[in-house]
């Protein structure tokens, strides 16, 4: 198909119908602040080979791996994508097929979407996960929503140590909707202050995230309590899914909603996406549930199939009183995480799990006795916060070196103090260069 | 779909125009939908009803009918506080089609006030409502 912006004649012609004089009496209701006054200034044509040299300097530009030594994560992580995923996700049968609005006749994308909520279910220990969401952020605002179906409250307790762009998502979802969000405080070990949930009224769900956007691992138990003792729902969030090949999942610690993000189960960090957004709850909350469900049935001969269930929730049938009318199966990430999660294997995710654990430990005690301390004495994961000051930020920079995320924009308090991530792929040697700059 | 005429509309209760059906029993309102209704939304898979102890104002949501092909709310006929919901519809809720007069009622109601339950149309008012629907 061409692209052809219009001619001057069937901009005159359509005026004429409309009958404005000029596109400037069209655009009257626009506000003029808003209206571009002079011409774009675009650069002239270039070559094909002009171009790649463009893109090519573009690329250079950011301090990405490998040039550089990237110890970030905060919510997108460096890990190794196994050769056979990307080869499977990029055959055409997979890449380019969309979710199938005639879902019944596509029984191998929908045994794809069955065989990743199966597998959701089982990493996070509960009963039924959706066919997936945009990310983890909106993953998030749905859960807060769907505890506010369910509960009939308004008001939801977010603890202080969610990711700050998650909280910022979920602050925009319910902006227009009157509820009430309450920020819970972190305590000196970098978990969230479970008491002061006690006596918030209205109260739908207390939600945490482990591990939490420093990196601790929460007591997800005593988070449960806390809500539970409130008659509200317990919802628990995660940036980083691999921590569940080791630590206990949220299923078992008495939560009644799991949402996260899955860009660590094989995909690439892209500029930031696109991402998985995961979703599972207990089946009898299944109908609160947003996004598209795929369940296994026999047809008319008893033989095995699937087939979208459930779908008098969504958007298609039950209109402005769906779930959500803000959500979409993100199919071929989904695909992805299944892919990479049968790839690994579950013995492989819980080795690939304790080699991030224990490479992080190793660089928290060398960091601590190169003089750098760790801020939080909760447990971690892949992920913790120490002392750095920028001016040690920046001269690393200079030696390719990006030693975490600076956290005085998302907490003043927290000035000087950096978040560290060590995935699997950061190697010893690594971590020994960093210890090495540091010292001198 | 059945025509009007293959329809049945008992003569002993009230009827909204929403198409619930409300039956005085005692001090009490039994409320369900008719058989229209049951027949225009097709096989109910799922009835999912308010809490006992729950009040509602006339023509308030009290829950909602999910069929296989559409979801309908339920709308209270009277004013009042409910004081029973049928728990066998949770096991099956095609009862609401296939005795939506009995087996299949939904949510019993403690009226506020009476006046509401005689506003309501009688049969023959119903009947008539359907027709000139048709």
């Amino acid at each position: 198909m061409r692209y052809l912006p219009h001619t001057d004649d069937e901009i005159r012609e359509m005026l004429e119908v409309v009958g404005n004089r000029d596109l400037d009496e069209l655009f009257a209701g626009v506000p003029e602040g808003c209206r571009r006054k002079e011409a774009l200034r675009l650069p002239g044509p270039l070559t094909e080979w002009e171009l790649n040299e463009h893109m090519a300097a573009l690329a250079r530009e950011p301090a990405v791996s490998p040039d550089y030594q990237v110890y970030l994560g905060a919510g997108s992580y460096e890990h190794h994508i196994p050769e056979s995923v990307s080869y499977l996700l990029g055959r055409s049968e997979f890449s380019t097929s969309y979710t199938p609005y005639q879902p019944e006749v596509s029984q191998g994308t929908l045994q794809a979407i069955y065989e990743y909520q199966s597998l959701m279910c089982r990493l996070l220990g509960m009963e039924v996960a959706n066919a997936s969401l945009y990310d983890g952020a909106s993953a998030l605002a749905e859960a807060v929503l769907m505890a506010i179906r369910i509960t009939g409250k308004g008001t939801v307790a977010l603890s202080n140590a969610i990711n700050p762009s998650y909280r910022q998502v979920v602050r925009t979802y319910l902006s227009p909707t009157g509820y009430a969000v309450k920020e819970l405080p972190y305590l000196q070990d970098g978990r969230t202050d479970m008491t002061s949930v006690q006596g918030v009224t209205d109260l739908a769900a207390v939600v945490l995230q482990s591990p939490n956007f420093f990196g601790c691992v929460e007591e997800l138990q005593q988070g449960a309590q806390a809500a539970h003792s409130e008659g509200a729902l317990f919802v628990t969030a995660f940036s980083e899914p691999l921590a569940y090949g080791l630590f206990k999942n949220p299923g078992g610690q008495d939560a009644d909603i799991v949402c996260g993000e899955g860009q660590s189960f094989g995909m690439p960090r892209s500029f930031g996406g696109p991402g998985l957004g995961i979703l599972a709850g207990r089946m009898a909350h299944v109908r609160n549930l947003p996004g598209r469900l795929v369940g296994l049935t026999k047809d008319l001969d008893g033989k095995r199939g699937f087939v979208l269930t459930l779908a008098t929730r969504e958007q298609h049938i039950r209109r402005e009183k769906a779930t959500s009318n803000i959500c979409t199966n993100n199919s071929l990430c989904a695909l992805n995480a299944a892919m990479y999660l049968a790839s690994v294997g579950g013995t492989g995710l819980r080795e690939l799990a304790l080699l991030n654990r224990d490479k992080c430990e190793y660089l928290k005690r060398e960091l601590t006795a190169a003089g750098f301390p760790v801020t939080f004495s909760g447990p971690t994961f892949n992920e913790f916060v120490c002392e750095l000051p920028s001016a040690v930020h920046r001269r690393l920079l200079q030696k390719k070196i990006v030693a975490g995320l600076p956290l005085g924009r998302y907490y003043p308090e927290l000035e000087g103090h950096s978040l560290i991530c060590v995935t699997e792929v950061r190697t010893r040697a690594q971590m020994d260069t960093l210890i090495k700059e540091l010292r001198s | 779909m059945k025509e009007l005429s293959e329809l049945v509309f008992p003569n002993d209760r009230k009827y909204s125009q929403e198409h619930e059906w409300a039956k005085l029993e005692g001090d009490k309102v039994v409320v369900g939908i008719s058989d229209f209704a049951q027949d225009r939304l097709g096989s109910v898979v799922f009835v999912e009803m308010p809490q006992v102890g729950a009040k509602f104002s006339k023509g308030d949501e009290c829950g909602t009918l999910e069929s296989t092909k559409a979801v309908s709310e339920i709308f209270i006929p009277v004013s009042g506080e409910v004081v029973a919901v049928n728990t066998e519809l949770e096991q099956s809720p095609g009862l609401v089609n296939e005795d939506p007069y009995s087996a299949g009622w939904i949510v019993e109601v403690k009226p506020e006030n009476p006046a509401e339950f005689d506003g309501l149309l009688n049969r023959d008012q119903y009947v008539e409502m359907l027709q000139g629907m048709e």
